[in-house]
Protein backbone atom coordinates (compact mmCIF):
# COMPACT_ATOMS: atom_id res chain seq x y z
CA UNK A 1 0.00 0.00 0.00
CA UNK A 2 2.83 1.86 0.23
CA UNK A 3 3.49 2.80 -3.25
CA UNK A 4 0.56 4.47 -3.58
CA UNK A 5 1.21 7.75 -1.92
CA UNK A 6 4.10 8.25 -4.38
CA UNK A 7 1.80 7.46 -6.80
CA UNK A 8 -0.68 9.52 -5.68
CA UNK A 9 1.44 12.48 -4.83
CA UNK A 10 3.59 12.63 -7.66
CA UNK A 11 0.37 11.82 -9.99
CA UNK A 12 -1.76 14.67 -8.65
CA UNK A 13 1.47 17.38 -8.50
CA UNK A 14 1.87 16.21 -12.21
CA UNK A 15 -2.09 16.16 -13.05
CA UNK A 16 -2.20 19.91 -11.07
CA UNK A 17 0.60 21.59 -13.24
CA UNK A 18 -0.21 19.59 -16.25
CA UNK A 19 -4.11 21.18 -16.04
CA UNK A 20 -2.69 24.50 -14.75
CA UNK A 21 -0.83 24.51 -17.94
CA UNK A 22 -3.47 23.51 -20.33
CA UNK A 23 -5.63 26.50 -18.75
CA UNK A 24 -2.39 28.52 -19.27
CA UNK A 25 -2.05 27.80 -22.93
CA UNK A 26 -6.01 28.59 -23.94
CA UNK A 27 -6.06 31.88 -21.68
CA UNK A 28 -2.26 32.69 -22.54
CA UNK A 29 -2.47 32.30 -26.23
CA UNK A 30 -0.87 34.42 -28.30
CA UNK A 31 -1.29 34.37 -32.32
CA UNK A 32 2.14 34.22 -34.16
CA UNK A 33 2.01 33.42 -37.84
CA UNK A 34 1.11 29.35 -38.80
CA UNK A 35 3.86 29.83 -41.56
CA UNK A 36 6.87 30.52 -38.94
CA UNK A 37 6.73 26.94 -37.14
CA UNK A 38 6.43 25.46 -41.11
CA UNK A 39 9.51 27.39 -42.56
CA UNK A 40 11.39 26.46 -39.24
CA UNK A 41 10.62 22.88 -40.13
CA UNK A 42 11.84 23.35 -43.40
CA UNK A 43 15.35 25.00 -42.23
CA UNK A 44 18.28 22.89 -41.57
CA UNK A 45 17.93 24.60 -37.53
CA UNK A 46 21.69 24.39 -36.98
CA UNK A 47 21.33 27.90 -35.52
CA UNK A 48 24.41 28.94 -37.20
CA UNK A 49 23.24 32.56 -37.81
CA UNK A 50 25.09 32.81 -41.28
CA UNK A 51 21.91 34.71 -42.04
CA UNK A 52 22.31 37.27 -39.56
CA UNK A 53 19.38 36.38 -37.97
CA UNK A 54 19.47 35.05 -33.79
CA UNK A 55 18.86 31.57 -34.62
CA UNK A 56 16.80 29.87 -37.46
CA UNK A 57 13.59 30.85 -35.39
CA UNK A 58 14.85 34.57 -35.53
CA UNK A 59 15.34 33.89 -39.53
CA UNK A 60 12.00 32.22 -39.88
CA UNK A 61 10.49 35.32 -37.91
CA UNK A 62 12.17 37.61 -40.49
CA UNK A 63 11.01 35.85 -43.52
CA UNK A 64 7.38 35.19 -42.46
CA UNK A 65 7.17 39.27 -42.08
CA UNK A 66 9.16 39.73 -45.45
CA UNK A 67 12.03 41.19 -43.93
CA UNK A 68 14.37 38.44 -45.04
CA UNK A 69 14.45 36.61 -48.32
CA UNK A 70 14.31 33.24 -48.37
CA UNK A 71 17.62 32.37 -50.05
CA UNK A 72 19.30 34.03 -46.99
CA UNK A 73 19.90 30.82 -45.25
CA UNK A 74 23.39 29.51 -46.78
CA UNK A 75 23.31 25.93 -45.21
CA UNK A 76 19.68 24.99 -46.46
CA UNK A 77 21.21 26.10 -50.05
CA UNK A 78 18.55 26.33 -52.91
CA UNK A 79 16.05 23.57 -52.23
CA UNK A 80 15.62 25.03 -49.30
CA UNK A 81 15.34 28.58 -50.70
CA UNK A 82 12.51 26.74 -53.09
CA UNK A 83 10.60 25.34 -50.52
CA UNK A 84 10.06 28.08 -48.49
CA UNK A 85 9.17 30.36 -51.03
CA UNK A 86 6.94 27.99 -52.59
CA UNK A 87 5.32 28.08 -49.02
CA UNK A 88 4.67 31.72 -49.22
CA UNK A 89 4.17 31.67 -52.27
CA UNK A 90 6.80 34.51 -53.52
CA UNK A 91 9.27 33.97 -56.15
CA UNK A 92 13.24 33.98 -54.69
CA UNK A 93 16.38 34.18 -57.15
CA UNK A 94 17.79 31.23 -56.49
CA UNK A 95 21.45 31.63 -55.96
CA UNK A 96 23.97 29.12 -56.64
CA UNK A 97 26.39 28.31 -53.79
CA UNK A 98 29.28 30.50 -54.21
CA UNK A 99 32.87 30.42 -53.26
CA UNK A 100 36.24 33.37 -53.64
CA UNK A 101 39.10 32.96 -55.33
CA UNK A 102 41.83 34.91 -55.77
CA UNK A 103 42.08 36.25 -59.28
CA UNK A 104 46.30 36.49 -59.60
CA UNK A 105 48.72 33.43 -59.44
CA UNK A 106 51.57 35.79 -59.48
CA UNK A 107 53.88 35.04 -57.07
CA UNK A 108 57.44 35.52 -55.51
CA UNK A 109 58.55 33.07 -58.59
CA UNK A 110 56.50 34.59 -61.54
CA UNK A 111 55.60 38.40 -60.67
CA UNK A 112 58.96 41.26 -60.37
CA UNK A 113 59.47 43.50 -56.97
CA UNK A 114 60.48 47.27 -57.53
CA UNK A 115 60.98 47.70 -54.05
CA UNK A 116 61.38 45.71 -50.87
CA UNK A 117 58.55 46.33 -48.23
CA UNK A 118 59.34 46.17 -44.54
CA UNK A 119 56.28 47.95 -43.56
CA UNK A 120 53.24 46.47 -41.38
CA UNK A 121 52.51 43.74 -42.89
CA UNK A 122 49.04 44.38 -44.13
CA UNK A 123 47.72 44.82 -47.94
CA UNK A 124 45.92 48.29 -46.82
CA UNK A 125 49.34 49.63 -45.35
CA UNK A 126 51.43 48.48 -48.43
CA UNK A 127 48.76 50.20 -50.64
CA UNK A 128 48.91 53.56 -48.93
CA UNK A 129 53.00 53.50 -49.15
CA UNK A 130 53.36 53.49 -53.07
CA UNK A 131 51.14 51.06 -53.99
CA UNK A 132 52.89 47.89 -52.59
CA UNK A 133 56.47 46.35 -53.60
CA UNK A 134 55.17 44.73 -57.23
CA UNK A 135 55.31 46.01 -60.58
CA UNK A 136 51.88 44.63 -61.68
CA UNK A 137 49.83 47.25 -60.34
CA UNK A 138 46.91 44.80 -59.62
CA UNK A 139 48.70 41.47 -58.35
CA UNK A 140 48.34 40.01 -54.86
CA UNK A 141 50.09 41.66 -52.21
CA UNK A 142 50.58 38.23 -49.87
CA UNK A 143 50.64 40.39 -46.60
CA UNK A 144 47.23 38.23 -45.54
CA UNK A 145 44.48 41.19 -44.91
CA UNK A 146 41.92 38.70 -46.53
CA UNK A 147 43.36 35.91 -44.71
CA UNK A 148 42.66 37.33 -41.23
CA UNK A 149 39.70 38.71 -42.75
CA UNK A 150 38.49 34.84 -43.43
CA UNK A 151 36.39 33.79 -40.45
CA UNK A 152 36.66 29.90 -40.84
CA UNK A 153 40.60 30.22 -41.78
CA UNK A 154 39.80 29.05 -45.75
CA UNK A 155 42.22 31.38 -47.11
CA UNK A 156 46.41 30.62 -46.68
CA UNK A 157 49.15 32.68 -48.10
CA UNK A 158 50.82 30.20 -50.21
CA UNK A 159 54.91 29.44 -50.29
CA UNK A 160 54.86 31.41 -53.47
CA UNK A 161 53.71 34.53 -51.58
CA UNK A 162 49.72 34.57 -53.62
CA UNK A 163 46.46 34.49 -51.46
CA UNK A 164 44.74 31.21 -51.78
CA UNK A 165 41.43 30.04 -51.07
CA UNK A 166 41.00 26.57 -49.70
CA UNK A 167 37.49 26.25 -51.80
CA UNK A 168 36.17 23.23 -49.58
CA UNK A 169 36.59 25.22 -46.28
CA UNK A 170 35.22 28.74 -47.74
CA UNK A 171 31.63 29.31 -47.15
CA UNK A 172 30.87 31.92 -49.65
CA UNK A 173 30.41 34.95 -46.89
CA UNK A 174 32.19 37.17 -49.05
CA UNK A 175 33.95 38.62 -46.24
CA UNK A 176 37.62 38.67 -48.31
CA UNK A 177 36.12 40.32 -51.21
CA UNK A 178 35.57 43.45 -49.10
CA UNK A 179 38.98 43.54 -47.52
CA UNK A 180 40.87 42.96 -50.27
CA UNK A 181 42.18 47.04 -51.45
CA UNK A 182 43.27 45.87 -54.93
CA UNK A 183 39.42 44.26 -55.24
CA UNK A 184 41.41 41.06 -57.11
CA UNK A 185 39.12 38.37 -55.21
CA UNK A 186 35.56 37.57 -56.60
CA UNK A 187 32.95 35.21 -55.82
CA UNK A 188 31.87 32.61 -58.63
CA UNK A 189 29.56 29.60 -57.89
CA UNK A 190 30.94 26.87 -56.39
CA UNK A 191 30.35 24.33 -59.69
CA UNK A 192 32.41 25.85 -61.38
CA UNK A 193 36.27 25.40 -60.29
CA UNK A 194 38.50 27.13 -63.51
CA UNK A 195 38.75 31.37 -62.83
CA UNK A 196 40.89 33.68 -64.51
CA UNK A 197 44.01 33.95 -61.85
CA UNK A 198 45.00 37.85 -63.32
CA UNK A 199 44.28 40.58 -62.59
CA UNK A 200 46.59 43.14 -64.82
CA UNK A 201 44.85 45.43 -66.85
CA UNK A 202 47.70 46.69 -69.30
CA UNK A 203 48.19 45.11 -72.89
CA UNK A 204 50.68 42.08 -74.16
CA UNK A 205 54.54 42.74 -73.80
CA UNK A 206 54.67 45.30 -71.01
CA UNK A 207 52.77 42.20 -68.68
CA UNK A 208 55.59 39.92 -69.83
CA UNK A 209 58.18 42.25 -68.64
CA UNK A 210 56.91 41.85 -64.88
CA UNK A 211 54.97 38.77 -64.66
CA UNK A 212 55.40 35.37 -66.40
CA UNK A 213 51.58 34.44 -65.93
CA UNK A 214 50.28 37.91 -66.64
CA UNK A 215 47.50 38.27 -68.89
CA UNK A 216 48.38 39.63 -72.12
CA UNK A 217 45.29 39.87 -73.51
CA UNK A 218 45.97 38.20 -76.19
CA UNK A 219 42.37 36.84 -76.80
CA UNK A 220 42.68 33.23 -77.63
CA UNK A 221 40.65 32.03 -75.09
CA UNK A 222 37.65 34.28 -76.24
CA UNK A 223 38.22 32.40 -79.83
CA UNK A 224 38.21 29.32 -77.70
CA UNK A 225 35.20 29.77 -76.50
CA UNK A 226 32.72 29.56 -79.56
CA UNK A 227 29.71 29.53 -76.86
CA UNK A 228 30.46 33.53 -76.47
CA UNK A 229 30.82 32.90 -72.29
CA UNK A 230 34.35 34.84 -72.57
CA UNK A 231 34.49 38.78 -73.60
CA UNK A 232 37.23 40.98 -72.92
CA UNK A 233 36.85 44.16 -70.85
CA UNK A 234 39.32 46.44 -70.39
CA UNK A 235 42.24 43.82 -71.51
CA UNK A 236 41.12 40.98 -69.35
CA UNK A 237 38.42 38.25 -70.38
CA UNK A 238 35.57 38.60 -68.06
CA UNK A 239 34.18 34.97 -67.49
CA UNK A 240 30.35 35.26 -67.73
CA UNK A 241 29.41 31.98 -65.45
CA UNK A 242 25.91 32.08 -66.33
CA UNK A 243 26.35 30.68 -69.78
CA UNK A 244 26.66 27.07 -70.72
CA UNK A 245 30.38 26.42 -70.76
CA UNK A 246 32.65 24.87 -68.50
CA UNK A 247 35.80 27.14 -69.54
CA UNK A 248 38.31 23.75 -69.89
CA UNK A 249 39.18 24.40 -73.17
CA UNK A 250 39.72 28.34 -72.81
CA UNK A 251 42.16 27.57 -69.71
CA UNK A 252 44.01 25.02 -71.88
CA UNK A 253 44.72 27.42 -74.80
CA UNK A 254 45.76 30.55 -72.51
CA UNK A 255 49.57 30.53 -73.85
CA UNK A 256 50.28 32.69 -70.12
CA UNK A 257 48.39 29.69 -68.42
CA UNK A 258 46.24 32.78 -66.34
CA UNK A 259 43.55 30.03 -65.31
CA UNK A 260 43.69 28.32 -62.43
CA UNK A 261 41.89 24.91 -62.26
CA UNK A 262 41.25 23.82 -58.63
CA UNK A 263 40.12 20.44 -60.18
CA UNK A 264 43.67 18.60 -60.42
CA UNK A 265 42.31 15.43 -62.22
CA UNK A 266 39.80 15.78 -64.75
CA UNK A 267 37.31 13.11 -66.17
CA UNK A 268 38.70 12.04 -69.57
CA UNK A 269 36.51 11.14 -72.42
CA UNK A 270 36.34 7.26 -73.38
CA UNK A 271 35.19 6.26 -76.72
CA UNK A 272 33.08 3.05 -76.66
CA UNK A 273 32.06 0.60 -79.46
CA UNK A 274 29.38 2.00 -80.73
CA UNK A 275 31.91 4.34 -82.31
CA UNK A 276 31.57 4.37 -86.22
CA UNK A 277 34.80 6.07 -86.78
CA UNK A 278 33.04 8.84 -88.54
CA UNK A 279 35.97 11.00 -87.24
CA UNK A 280 33.43 13.87 -86.79
CA UNK A 281 35.24 13.89 -83.07
CA UNK A 282 38.84 14.67 -84.29
CA UNK A 283 37.43 17.71 -86.37
CA UNK A 284 36.15 19.19 -83.06
CA UNK A 285 38.47 18.42 -80.78
CA UNK A 286 40.36 21.29 -79.26
CA UNK A 287 44.05 19.45 -78.17
CA UNK A 288 45.54 18.35 -81.62
CA UNK A 289 46.35 14.54 -81.60
CA UNK A 290 44.74 13.37 -79.05
CA UNK A 291 41.53 11.27 -80.88
CA UNK A 292 43.27 9.03 -83.50
CA UNK A 293 41.81 6.48 -85.45
CA UNK A 294 41.38 5.27 -89.29
CA UNK A 295 37.64 6.55 -90.91
CA UNK A 296 35.21 3.91 -90.40
CA UNK A 297 36.92 1.90 -87.55
CA UNK A 298 36.74 2.87 -83.75
CA UNK A 299 38.86 6.01 -83.22
CA UNK A 300 40.83 6.14 -79.53
CA UNK A 301 41.44 8.89 -77.18
CA UNK A 302 45.08 9.42 -75.88
CA UNK A 303 43.62 9.51 -72.07
CA UNK A 304 47.16 11.35 -70.92
CA UNK A 305 46.24 14.21 -73.11
CA UNK A 306 43.01 14.41 -72.87
CA UNK A 307 41.19 17.66 -70.84
CA UNK A 308 38.01 16.76 -70.44
CA UNK A 309 36.64 19.94 -72.10
CA UNK A 310 33.37 17.37 -73.33
CA UNK A 311 32.64 19.55 -76.70
CA UNK A 312 32.96 16.18 -78.70
CA UNK A 313 30.08 14.31 -76.26
CA UNK A 314 27.39 16.19 -78.15
CA UNK A 315 29.08 15.84 -81.47
CA UNK A 316 29.43 12.26 -81.57
CA UNK A 317 26.43 10.87 -84.19
CA UNK A 318 25.79 7.47 -82.17
CA UNK A 319 26.44 8.79 -78.75
CA UNK A 320 29.82 6.46 -78.33
CA UNK A 321 31.64 9.22 -76.14
CA UNK A 322 30.81 9.30 -72.23
CA UNK A 323 33.66 11.13 -69.60
CA UNK A 324 34.78 8.38 -67.39
CA UNK A 325 36.45 9.27 -64.04
CA UNK A 326 36.47 11.67 -61.02
CA UNK A 327 33.00 13.18 -62.46
CA UNK A 328 33.88 16.44 -61.14
CA UNK A 329 32.97 18.29 -64.34
CA UNK A 330 30.07 20.70 -63.57
CA UNK A 331 26.43 19.07 -64.70
CA UNK A 332 25.35 21.56 -67.31
CA UNK A 333 29.30 21.13 -69.19
CA UNK A 334 28.29 17.06 -68.72
CA UNK A 335 25.42 16.92 -70.94
CA UNK A 336 24.59 13.29 -70.80
CA UNK A 337 21.15 12.27 -71.99
CA UNK B 1 19.23 34.59 16.22
CA UNK B 2 20.58 37.04 13.98
CA UNK B 3 18.55 37.04 11.48
CA UNK B 4 20.22 40.24 9.28
CA UNK B 5 23.89 38.35 10.00
CA UNK B 6 22.16 34.81 8.31
CA UNK B 7 20.84 36.93 5.68
CA UNK B 8 24.23 38.25 4.96
CA UNK B 9 25.82 35.33 5.12
CA UNK B 10 23.69 33.47 2.61
CA UNK B 11 24.15 36.42 0.10
CA UNK B 12 27.95 36.26 -0.21
CA UNK B 13 27.53 32.56 0.85
CA UNK B 14 25.42 31.90 -2.32
CA UNK B 15 27.34 34.47 -4.53
CA UNK B 16 31.18 33.75 -4.00
CA UNK B 17 31.88 31.13 -1.24
CA UNK B 18 29.88 28.40 -2.99
CA UNK B 19 29.06 30.07 -6.45
CA UNK B 20 27.75 27.53 -8.16
CA UNK B 21 29.69 27.24 -11.14
CA UNK B 22 32.87 27.91 -9.75
CA UNK B 23 33.01 25.95 -6.30
CA UNK B 24 29.71 23.63 -6.57
CA UNK B 25 30.27 22.91 -10.63
CA UNK B 26 26.92 22.79 -11.53
CA UNK B 27 25.51 24.45 -14.95
CA UNK B 28 28.30 23.96 -16.73
CA UNK B 29 26.81 23.53 -19.87
CA UNK B 30 25.30 27.15 -20.03
CA UNK B 31 28.44 28.35 -18.60
CA UNK B 32 30.64 27.75 -21.75
CA UNK B 33 28.10 27.55 -24.42
CA UNK B 34 26.39 31.36 -23.48
CA UNK B 35 29.85 32.75 -22.50
CA UNK B 36 30.98 33.65 -25.84
CA UNK B 37 29.33 37.38 -25.86
CA UNK B 38 28.85 39.52 -23.48
CA UNK B 39 25.15 40.48 -23.90
CA UNK B 40 24.10 36.74 -24.10
CA UNK B 41 25.69 36.34 -21.49
CA UNK B 42 23.79 39.20 -19.43
CA UNK B 43 20.69 37.75 -20.82
CA UNK B 44 21.44 34.29 -19.67
CA UNK B 45 22.64 35.75 -15.92
CA UNK B 46 19.26 37.09 -15.74
CA UNK B 47 16.73 34.64 -16.51
CA UNK B 48 18.92 32.38 -14.59
CA UNK B 49 18.18 34.80 -11.13
CA UNK B 50 14.48 34.64 -12.63
CA UNK B 51 14.48 30.77 -12.81
CA UNK B 52 16.36 30.76 -9.29
CA UNK B 53 14.06 32.55 -7.89
CA UNK B 54 10.69 31.25 -9.05
CA UNK B 55 12.19 27.58 -8.65
CA UNK B 56 13.77 28.18 -4.65
CA UNK B 57 9.96 29.68 -3.44
CA UNK B 58 8.00 26.99 -5.02
CA UNK B 59 10.09 23.74 -4.83
CA UNK B 60 10.12 25.58 -0.54
CA UNK B 61 6.05 25.44 -0.61
CA UNK B 62 5.85 21.67 -2.71
CA UNK B 63 8.53 20.68 0.07
CA UNK B 64 6.86 21.93 2.68
CA UNK B 65 3.14 21.51 2.43
CA UNK B 66 3.14 18.39 -0.10
CA UNK B 67 6.21 16.41 0.59
CA UNK B 68 6.77 16.80 4.38
CA UNK B 69 2.94 16.35 5.00
CA UNK B 70 3.52 12.70 3.25
CA UNK B 71 6.90 11.71 4.58
CA UNK B 72 7.89 11.37 0.78
CA UNK B 73 10.66 13.62 1.00
CA UNK B 74 13.21 11.07 -1.55
CA UNK B 75 10.50 12.02 -4.19
CA UNK B 76 12.24 15.70 -4.53
CA UNK B 77 14.01 15.03 -7.38
CA UNK B 78 11.16 13.79 -9.67
CA UNK B 79 8.78 16.48 -8.51
CA UNK B 80 10.96 19.08 -8.44
CA UNK B 81 12.23 18.54 -11.67
CA UNK B 82 8.30 18.68 -12.64
CA UNK B 83 7.58 21.79 -10.99
CA UNK B 84 10.53 23.51 -12.16
CA UNK B 85 9.41 22.54 -15.88
CA UNK B 86 6.08 23.53 -15.60
CA UNK B 87 6.73 26.80 -13.82
CA UNK B 88 9.31 28.16 -16.33
CA UNK B 89 6.65 27.11 -19.28
CA UNK B 90 4.29 28.76 -17.67
CA UNK B 91 6.76 31.70 -17.00
CA UNK B 92 7.80 31.74 -20.76
CA UNK B 93 3.61 31.89 -21.96
CA UNK B 94 3.06 35.06 -19.79
CA UNK B 95 5.99 36.70 -20.68
CA UNK B 96 5.07 36.58 -24.14
CA UNK B 97 1.36 37.08 -24.00
CA UNK B 98 2.22 40.25 -21.43
CA UNK B 99 6.04 41.47 -22.05
CA UNK B 100 7.27 40.32 -25.58
CA UNK B 101 9.74 42.59 -25.40
CA UNK B 102 11.19 40.71 -22.25
CA UNK B 103 10.78 37.42 -24.24
CA UNK B 104 12.55 38.38 -26.62
CA UNK B 105 15.63 39.32 -24.20
CA UNK B 106 15.04 35.62 -22.28
CA UNK B 107 13.09 33.80 -24.67
CA UNK B 108 16.02 31.58 -26.20
CA UNK B 109 17.33 31.25 -22.38
CA UNK B 110 14.17 30.04 -20.46
CA UNK B 111 13.88 26.53 -22.33
CA UNK B 112 17.91 26.26 -21.88
CA UNK B 113 17.65 26.38 -18.20
CA UNK B 114 14.45 24.46 -17.33
CA UNK B 115 16.25 21.37 -16.88
CA UNK B 116 19.54 22.57 -15.66
CA UNK B 117 21.27 20.66 -12.75
CA UNK B 118 22.50 24.78 -11.00
CA UNK B 119 18.50 25.44 -11.00
CA UNK B 120 17.60 21.68 -9.50
CA UNK B 121 20.49 22.37 -7.24
CA UNK B 122 19.50 25.41 -5.49
CA UNK B 123 15.84 24.16 -4.92
CA UNK B 124 17.83 21.14 -3.25
CA UNK B 125 19.92 22.74 -1.29
CA UNK B 126 17.08 25.01 0.07
CA UNK B 127 15.17 22.08 1.29
CA UNK B 128 18.26 20.17 2.62
CA UNK B 129 20.44 21.11 5.87
CA UNK B 130 22.10 24.03 5.57
CA UNK B 131 25.63 25.36 7.01
CA UNK B 132 24.44 28.22 8.98
CA UNK B 133 21.61 27.14 11.33
CA UNK B 134 21.99 23.16 11.00
CA UNK B 135 18.19 23.41 9.70
CA UNK B 136 16.50 23.74 6.57
CA UNK B 137 15.80 27.57 5.12
CA UNK B 138 12.92 29.41 5.66
CA UNK B 139 10.51 30.38 2.90
CA UNK B 140 12.36 34.05 2.80
CA UNK B 141 15.97 32.72 3.35
CA UNK B 142 15.28 30.34 0.47
CA UNK B 143 13.93 32.67 -1.88
CA UNK B 144 17.08 34.93 -1.04
CA UNK B 145 19.09 32.06 -1.53
CA UNK B 146 18.29 31.64 -4.74
CA UNK B 147 17.96 34.78 -5.99
CA UNK B 148 22.06 35.09 -4.96
CA UNK B 149 22.98 31.67 -6.51
CA UNK B 150 21.23 33.24 -9.57
CA UNK B 151 23.88 36.11 -8.79
CA UNK B 152 26.60 33.95 -8.30
CA UNK B 153 26.08 32.65 -11.33
CA UNK B 154 25.26 35.37 -13.62
CA UNK B 155 28.60 36.91 -11.75
CA UNK B 156 31.13 33.88 -13.39
CA UNK B 157 29.21 34.11 -16.99
CA UNK B 158 29.70 37.83 -17.58
CA UNK B 159 33.40 37.12 -15.89
CA UNK B 160 33.97 34.24 -18.10
CA UNK B 161 32.32 36.50 -21.31
CA UNK B 162 34.51 39.11 -20.37
CA UNK B 163 37.99 37.14 -20.55
CA UNK B 164 36.94 35.57 -23.70
CA UNK B 165 35.95 38.55 -25.97
CA UNK B 166 39.70 39.42 -24.76
CA UNK B 167 40.56 35.63 -25.73
CA UNK B 168 39.26 36.39 -29.38
CA UNK B 169 41.72 38.89 -29.80
CA UNK B 170 44.65 37.54 -28.36
CA UNK B 171 47.22 35.34 -30.20
CA UNK B 172 46.69 31.99 -28.68
CA UNK B 173 48.41 28.56 -29.37
CA UNK B 174 46.50 27.01 -32.20
CA UNK B 175 45.44 23.68 -30.16
CA UNK B 176 43.98 25.79 -27.55
CA UNK B 177 42.18 28.18 -29.53
CA UNK B 178 38.37 28.16 -28.58
CA UNK B 179 37.09 25.88 -26.22
CA UNK B 180 40.28 23.88 -24.72
CA UNK B 181 41.83 27.95 -23.45
CA UNK B 182 37.94 28.69 -21.51
CA UNK B 183 38.79 25.57 -19.71
CA UNK B 184 41.75 26.49 -18.60
CA UNK B 185 40.55 30.21 -17.65
CA UNK B 186 37.56 28.49 -15.52
CA UNK B 187 39.84 26.31 -14.10
CA UNK B 188 42.16 29.24 -12.86
CA UNK B 189 39.14 31.49 -12.17
CA UNK B 190 38.01 28.22 -9.83
CA UNK B 191 41.07 28.41 -8.19
CA UNK B 192 40.97 32.60 -7.44
CA UNK B 193 37.28 31.70 -6.13
CA UNK B 194 38.42 28.98 -3.82
CA UNK B 195 40.08 31.98 -2.39
CA UNK B 196 36.84 33.31 -0.44
CA UNK B 197 36.78 29.84 1.14
CA UNK B 198 38.18 31.43 3.62
CA UNK B 199 35.56 34.33 3.91
CA UNK B 200 33.84 33.30 7.13
CA UNK B 201 33.01 36.45 9.01
CA UNK B 202 30.22 36.04 10.60
CA UNK B 203 30.27 32.31 12.83
CA UNK B 204 28.11 29.59 12.00
CA UNK B 205 24.64 30.37 13.76
CA UNK B 206 23.58 27.71 16.19
CA UNK B 207 26.02 25.53 15.74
Amino acid sequence: MDILIPIFIVGSVGAFFGIGLGIASKKLFVHIDPRIPKILEILPNANCGACGYPGCSGFAKAVAEGKASPNSCIPGGAKCAHTIADLLGVTTSTEEPQMAVVHCKGGKKEAVERAIYNGIQDCNAATIIGNGSKVCQNGCLGLGTCLRACPFNAIRINGNGVAEVDFEKCTGCGKCVRSCPRNIISMIPRVHKIFLACSNRERGAKVKKYCSVGCTACTLCVKATPSGAINMENNLPVLDYTKDENFITAAHKCPSDCFTDLVKIRSKANIDTKCDGCGLCVTVCPVTGVIAGEKGLRHVIDKERCIGCGICLNICPPHAISLWGTGSIPKQARMLD
Amino acid sequence: MNNFASLISISIGAVFINNFILSKFLGLCPFFGVSKKLSSATGMGLAVIFVMAIASSFTWIINKFVLIQFDVTYLQTIVFILVIAALVQLVEMALQKYSPSLYEALGIYLPLITTNCAVLGVALINTGVNTFSGKPYSFFESLLNGVMSGVGFMLALLLMAGLREKLELSDIPKTLEGLPISFITAGLMALAFLGFAGLNFFPPIGG
